[in-house]
């Protein structure tokens, strides 16, 4: 999702509307977390509003999600050297799944009942730090390479094609100064230390090109 | 039980680069020719146009393009004491899968080897003595020579329509082009790209510091161009979309740019796509081959009798298919004995990143195989007298977009996340800039393919089994490269600059290259090599390997699609005007 991998269907935009694989509980924990690794400030939006949590949530609702595709046949040796790549049958979806779930009750446990999304931004920002370098343990989950995982697929989505239900109106663009989908520089090549004048478009254009009522 | 099909003249391999060639060079001369790719059917219009080629998380992240493991991996390790494991998401290396193979992703970057490439062992030892080769590299010559390639490279360039600048036509030095590069019989189809701001600067610097910077070679074209089976290819606009990608320009060299329009309107022509050929038929004598047998996707087994195999697939699946076989002896590296899975070799590769003053780059500007190269410090272009290693490789801007997912410089010491992290990378995309090596990898004893005891495909037959690591010579060789450019860097005048030479142990995780190389190794020995200099297997004799990485002894310092497109006009000509007259070997 959105596309089928393999075959050369255009890319179907994801559509605003429920969550289909986060709960609530999730959901709201998880727009949290990505507004925090990506702060809104005076540059842009953060994670939250650009959409990124939506990202996550459809392709973990897809074949990301379950990891189709991957070889997944046994035996499976975790404690291989790293530099043999991930050799867990785990895949994504699980692991946010059990990687979320541990958090709560990691968070439950430390800061007397709350859930994450009521943490004041400092407390947030230390939770995410503990998870990063390992400092704090979660039950059942590595919690450096989860947090990785989280991280990872929010900046994939702040950084994606709108298209994919993050980097909304192409905030992520647009704080690099990356024109996106335009897919012809032939005018611009050798214009050598200028910068290029051209907001970013979207594989499926912009917002100000369609049609007003 | 396999249902059995009309015989074929040929039957191909996998419709790639080396498969689409052979192709169409067969099929012109009046042969009934199959071509049998496990993936699908790939064209521009339908498969990556303009619209949506350029989607980095489905093609760059997602690798919707490439082999997907449950239908083929191979197990790794470093070396034969561990447990190889396999590889369950590619990374390190792509492997392509479809039509057009890895000609649709590659970056386009088409070099030749050089002259003393080809008689490397020979070479080294007049130079500096035989002993200087350490024991355990296994690096041999080439059964062919330059100049008897020379012609070939040109035709793969003119089907290609490379675009590039001369630096040796004939035997005379061509101001602009790469001093170092063997004799050329003609200029480059098409003239060189433009080059973005990064190269232009990476050119002054090196010239400032007394080398000679050239336009890389390039398979994305600087002008509309129709090569001379009569198709027209256009115009590279710079979108920075190549590697990882197909190029919804018809600018990027690939089989369905240059060879696939035309061999598709030959009517003794079959693609028959979305079929995995899963072995070589051997007759009772085990010295002839009697066609393939392939399974479509929905199970059902074929068998494809034919006079002549043609085994076309990408290098690590060529070795595969031969080891799954049984078409020559497997190699055993204990005893040094046996022939099929030696000698793989891939690329040592490294880099210089920069962050530069005042400067917008404007890197999203950028083709893959742009970008200003000097190649002083390859192969033995270098005197390796006092230097304790063998080998070098060209370097350069070879930045080949900025994409963001993947792409986003910022400085040493930055947060991975949050306020600093987001400030840090809005200020340096824009002057951010990499540099590169790009550096042979020689062959050893002991770095080896072969059948893993333990995992297995979705057809129960045992994965292929890699065992690689770097050794002291490459990495000798990766630092000192790295130590030249990091001085073309620092004339740069960088705010900060970090340096990152080739270490071990080789990481299956870091992409570095898909230039894996050797197996199938082309020799003139048969107790070193698993075909003949006409790529034509010594124990087979109707089952060639055309060109394809896996008959390199050992690996150079440059991109393999120069060299492979050169060794399938090679090969055809040796079927077309002696095989077929007299079948049977031809060494």
């Amino acid at each position: 999702m959105p596309w089928e991998a393999g075959t050369a269907t255009p890319p179907i935009p994801v559509r605003p509307g429920p969550w289909i694989f986060f709960n609530a509980d999730e959901a709201a924990s998880i727009e949290a977390i990505v507004d925090r690794l990506i702060p809104p400030d005076d540059r842009g939006p953060g994670g939250k509003e650009a959409g990124c949590a939506v990202y996550l949530d459809r392709q973990l609702a897809g074949p990301y999600g379950t990891g189709a595709g991957l070889y997944l046949r046994p035996p499976f040796m975790p404690n291989a050297p790293a530099t043999f790549g991930y050799q867990s049958p785990e895949q994504p979806a699980a692991r946010y799944r059990t990687g979320l779930a541990a958090l709560a009750d990691y968070i439950k446990s430390n800061f007397s009942g709350k859930v994450f999304r009521d943490l004041t931004p400092v407390d947030q920002d230390k939770v995410l730090s503990g998870l990063e370098k390992g400092s704090i343990a979660l039950k059942g989950v590595n919690s450096a390479s989860f947090f990785t995982l989280m991280l990872s697929g929010t900046q994939e989505g702040f950084f994606a094609d709108p298209i994919y239900g993050g980097n909304r109106d192409m905030a992520g663009w647009k704080l690099l100064g990356f024109p996106g989908a335009r897919y012809d520089y032939r005018d611009w090549v050798d214009r050598h230390n200028e910068k290029y004048p051209l907001p970013p478009v979207s594989i499926m254009g912009r917002s100000d090109w369609t049609v007003k009522d | 039980m396999a249902r059995k099909l009309p015989r074929k003249d040929v039957v191909i391999v996998g419709l790639g680069w080396t498969g689409s060639i052979l192709a169409y060079e067969m099929a012109k001369q009046g042969l009934d020719v199959v071509a049998v790719e496990r993936g699908p059917w790939r064209d521009t219009a339908t498969d990556f146009p303009p619209g949506y080629a350029q989607d980095e998380l489905r093609y760059g992240v997602r690798l919707d393009l490439f082999l997907r493991p449950d239908q083929e991996t191979l197990t790794v390790r470093n070396n034969m004491s561990q447990t190889a494991q396999p590889i369950r998401r590619f990374s390190g290396f792509l492997p392509g899968n479809g039509v057009g193979g890895a000609g649709v992703h590659w970056n386009g970057q088409t070099w030749r080897f050089l002259p003393n490439d080809f008689n490397l062992r020979t070479h080294l030892s007049e130079r500096y003595g035989a002993d200087k080769i350490p024991a355990d590299m296994t690096i041999q010559d080439w059964p062919v020579t330059y100049d008897e390639l020379e012609p070939y490279y040109d035709r793969f360039e003119k089907l290609a329509g490379i675009s590039g600048k001369a630096g040796n036509l004939k035997g005379v030095k061509q101001a602009g082009g790469n001093p170092f590069e063997g004799w050329r019989s003609s200029e480059y189809p098409t003239p060189p790209l433009k080059q973005n701001y990064g190269s232009a600067l990476f050119a002054e610097a090196a010239k400032k510091l007394g080398y000679s910077p050239f336009p890389r070679p390039s398979g994305n074209i600087s002008e509309a161009y129709t090569n001379p089976l009569g198709i027209r290819m256009g115009q590279c606009t710079y979108c920075g979309f190549c590697e990882r990608f197909g190029c919804g320009n018809y600018a990027k060299a690939s089989a369905q740019t240059c060879v696939l329009p035309a061999l598709m309107r030959l009517p003794n022509f079959t693609a028959q796509t979305d079929s995995e050929v899963t072995r070589i038929n051997l007759d009772s004598t085990g010295k002839r081959a009697t066609g393939v047998t392939y399974v479509d996707t929905s199970g059902e087994e074929w068998e494809q009798p034919a006079d002549i195999v043609l085994v076309c697939a990408f290098s690590l699946f060529n070795v595969r298919l031969m080891l799954l076989s049984g078409i020559g002896k497997p190699y055993d590296p204990v005893s040094g004995k046996g022939v099929v899975g030696r000698n793989y070799a891939y690329q040592t590769t490294s880099g210089v990143s920069m962050i530069l003053k005042d400067k917008i780059l404007n890197s999203f500007i950028a083709t893959g195989s742009g970008g200003m190269m000097i190649d002083e410090f390859n192969g033995d272009n270098f005197d390796h007298k006092d230097l304790g290693f063998f080998g070098g490789g060209y370097m350069g801007s070879g930045q080949t977009g900025a994409r963001p997912i993947t792409t986003r410089p910022v400085p040493k010491g930055t947060p991975r996340w949050g306020a600093e992290w987001k400030k840090a990378t809005a200020e340096t995309y824009s002057s951010g800039f990499g540099i590169s090596t790009h550096g042979s990898s020689y062959s050893y004893r002991d770095c080896y393919l072969d059948l893993d005891p333990t995992f297995k495909d979705r057809f129960g037959r045992p994965l292929m089994r890699m065992t690689f690591d770097f050794k002291d010579n490459e990495i000798k060789m990766s630092q000192f490269l790295t130590d030249r450019l990091a001085e073309i860097a620092r004339a740069l005048d960088p705010v900060e600059m970090t340096a990152s030479p080739r270490k071990g142990p080789w990481n299956s995780t870091i992409y570095q290259t898909t230039h894996n190389t050797g197996g199938t190794v082309m020799g003139s020995d048969p107790e070193t090599s698993v075909v003949n200099r006409y790529c034509q297997s010594w124990d087979v004799p109707n089952v060639f390997v055309p060109g394809g990485a896996s008959v390199f002894p050992q690996n150079h310092g440059y991109n393999p699609t120069g060299t492979v497109g050169a060794l399938a006009y090679w090969t055809a000509d040796a079927i077309k005007d002696r095989y077929l007259k007299n079948p049977g070997p031809l060494v």
